[in-house]
């Protein structure tokens, strides 16, 4: 009753709608479609969405690749690792702060809010010094050390907004019933928290995986490269021929975030996370 | 009530009033050695003559950067491409996601693959954002260039990213496009809080759907809206990973923004103190430029 809308409102909404799906969906089903597409069709006059003749080609040159095929463990193992280190160390401070320490939960929230101001050079030079004096440069754990500390916060602020939503009640419930501190914090606040973990864990994950120019900056040796090092430095170093493995690395570059956003993506619709995971 | 529940744990709970310490020191201790000092380090570089090499000087020079840069045209030039890009880039950013969170209010089909859709650009790694557009922007085989071809026009094989006027509009598109995820997703939370009622006894009054827009919807995401596009506006103004990857900050200086100019002075030529010096500069502008903004926006509300 409300929505009376004419039909040329309801034309233009959907019109408007049409170029979005468009404006946000090309880039990707172009780069899919590349990924699937051989040489000979890729330098085809007439461009076509829909490969004519797919072909998983592209995806065995991809796998075939050393640098590429090393440099995904490399991210794999970084990924892993902040997720699970940044997860261990933010848990106990998350319930730390959301039940005690009020001062340090402005200054977390502070802090992540400053450290947004400030381009990346102010912070990038002072670490590749630090890394330097501890002789952790070009190493895939000084990086590790970056990748952890620049997720700690947010992670923090993320699970400890988890922990208070859990009502102190049930722990105290718990107390009285005899069962001891240990006891409370395994039995009810870890079960109770296990998504947050989850969330917490994954864009750790994510960040350590997408990252480019700490990357760049710390690591040296080729063998240690990244992901997207790798594929940034093969983009624009090789011709046309090169494009169709390039799009299949990269669409599989792309799945682990694809994935993370698909889980959390209730979570960013009510607000919770809007604004704090970057892109 | 958070205060009561806070000292009612306090109290129950109280025999483990030292542990919060435990707890917290491995997270906080990190965090301060790797960020917090490395952070405070960065912003006195500026004030010296620190340069990359086996011992790094890191006596001050005090003023010393800020004059030079005073006369290094090539940086103030950055700096204008800079504040071109990121004005465009955060308007932009914030028309198209604003136009799609009222969208998404609609009652209209699809709805799901949007919402859905509206995600991707967020989800992209960066890098990755930018290898999909430099196969869209590809001169011989680029999706743009063979679908205007398609279509008849006599596109030849233009070099989108390379050629002297259509680089800077390029790369402003991407940025537009990868940064909408995060401005749509803001401004539909912030439309949950407008209210259903004044829509509703507006409408039976007689308003127009942009008089309702205009006199309900708009001032009750001000507040919203100035978040957004303060964060949308230091965000673009750092961030030069897009940049980097795309053109390099070419053709001839066309998309060199300030940050990718301060990383290049910082590790391809070395000069640590000057890079920091132009970091600081930045916090500067990115200070005042929001200082302006806010200011005038509080004065457009009361």
């Amino acid at each position: 009753m409300i929505h009376r809308r004419s039909r040329a409102a309801t034309v233009l909404q959907y019109a408007a709608l049409a170029g979005f799906i468009v404006f946000l969906s090309f880039p990707l089903l172009w780069m899919l479609s590349t990924s699937f597409k051989g040489p000979r069709e890729l330098v085809a006059l007439v461009p076509s969405l829909v490969p004519v003749r797919p072909t998983l080609d592209n995806y065995g040159v991809a796998f075939g690749e050393q640098d590429l095929v090393r440099s995904t463990a490399n991210s794999l193992q970084l990924s892993l690792g902040s997720a699970i280190l940044t997860v261990l160390i933010a848990l106990p401070a998350a319930y730390g702060l959301a039940r005690h320490v009020t001062v340090l939960r402005r200054l977390t929230m502070s802090w992540i809010l400053v450290s947004q101001i400030f381009p990346l050079i102010l912070i990038i030079i002072p670490l590749f010094l630090i890394l330097k004096t501890l002789h952790l440069l070009d190493s895939l754990a000084g990086l590790l050390i970056v990748y952890l500390v620049w997720s700690l916060p947010f992670t923090l602020w993320m699970l400890q907004s988890y922990v208070k939503a859990i009502p102190i009640d049930l722990e105290e419930a718990a107390s009285i019933d005899g069962a001891g501190r240990a006891r409370i914090l395994r039995a009810i606040v870890l079960p109770l928290l296990a998504p947050g973990i989850v969330v917490a864990a994954l864009f750790a994950f994510i960040s350590a995986w997408n990252e480019f120019f700490f990357a760049l900056v710390v690591l040296q040796s080729p063998e240690l490269a990244t992901l997207p090092l790798t594929l940034a430095r093969f983009i624009g170093s090789e011709g046309v021929v090169r494009l169709g493995p390039l799009a299949a690395a990269s669409f599989i570059a792309t799945l682990p975030s694809l994935v993370f956003f698909s889980v959390i993506q209730r979570h960013l619709r009510s607000g919770l996370l809007a604004g704090g995971v970057k892109g | 009530m958070t205060v009561a529940v806070l000292t009612r744990g306090r109290e129950s709970l109280g025999q483990a009033s030292r542990s919060p310490m435990l707890f917290l020191l491995p997270a906080v201790i990190p965090v301060v050695v790797f960020s917090v000092l490395p952070l405070a380090e960065g912003i006195y570089l500026g004030f010296t003559g620190a340069k990359a090499g086996f011992e790094v000087d890191l006596s001050p020079n005090f003023l010393d950067n800020y004059v030079r840069l005073l006369s290094n045209d090539l940086f103030w030039q950055s700096f204008q491409i800079g504040i071109i890009w990121t004005v465009t880039t955060t308007f932009l950013q914030y028309v198209l996601g604003l136009g799609l969170a009222l969208l998404l209010e609609q009652r209209l089909r699809f709805l799901w693959l949007v919402r859905t859709l509206a995600l991707v650009p967020w989800a992209t790694p960066p890098v990755i954002v930018a290898i999909m557009w430099r196969l869209v922007y590809q001169p011989d085989i680029g999706l743009l260039n063979q679908t205007l071809r398609a279509a008849g026009v006599p596109i030849g094989e233009l070099n989108w990213l390379a050629d002297f006027s259509t680089a800077f509009p390029a790369v402003i598109v991407v940025g537009a496009w990868a940064g909408m995820a995060q401005t749509t997703v803001a401004l539909t939370a912030g439309l949950k809080g407008v209210p259903i009622e004044q829509h509703e006894a507006a409408a039976s009054d007689g308003a127009t759907a942009w008089q309702r827009f205009r006199h309900i919807t708009w001032p009750h995401l001000r507040p919203v809206t100035d978040a957004i596009v303060s964060l949308n506006f230091i965000w673009n103004f750092n961030s030069f990973g897009l940049v980097y990857v795309l053109t390099e900050g070419g053709p001839g200086g066309k998309t060199m923004v300030p940050a990718l100019f301060a990383y290049n002075e910082g590790f391809k030529y070395g000069h640590f103190g000057y890079a920091a010096a132009m970091g600081n500069v930045m916090v500067i502008v990115v200070l005042a430029f929001l200082y302006v903004y806010l200011r005038r926006g509080r004065r457009g509300v009361e």
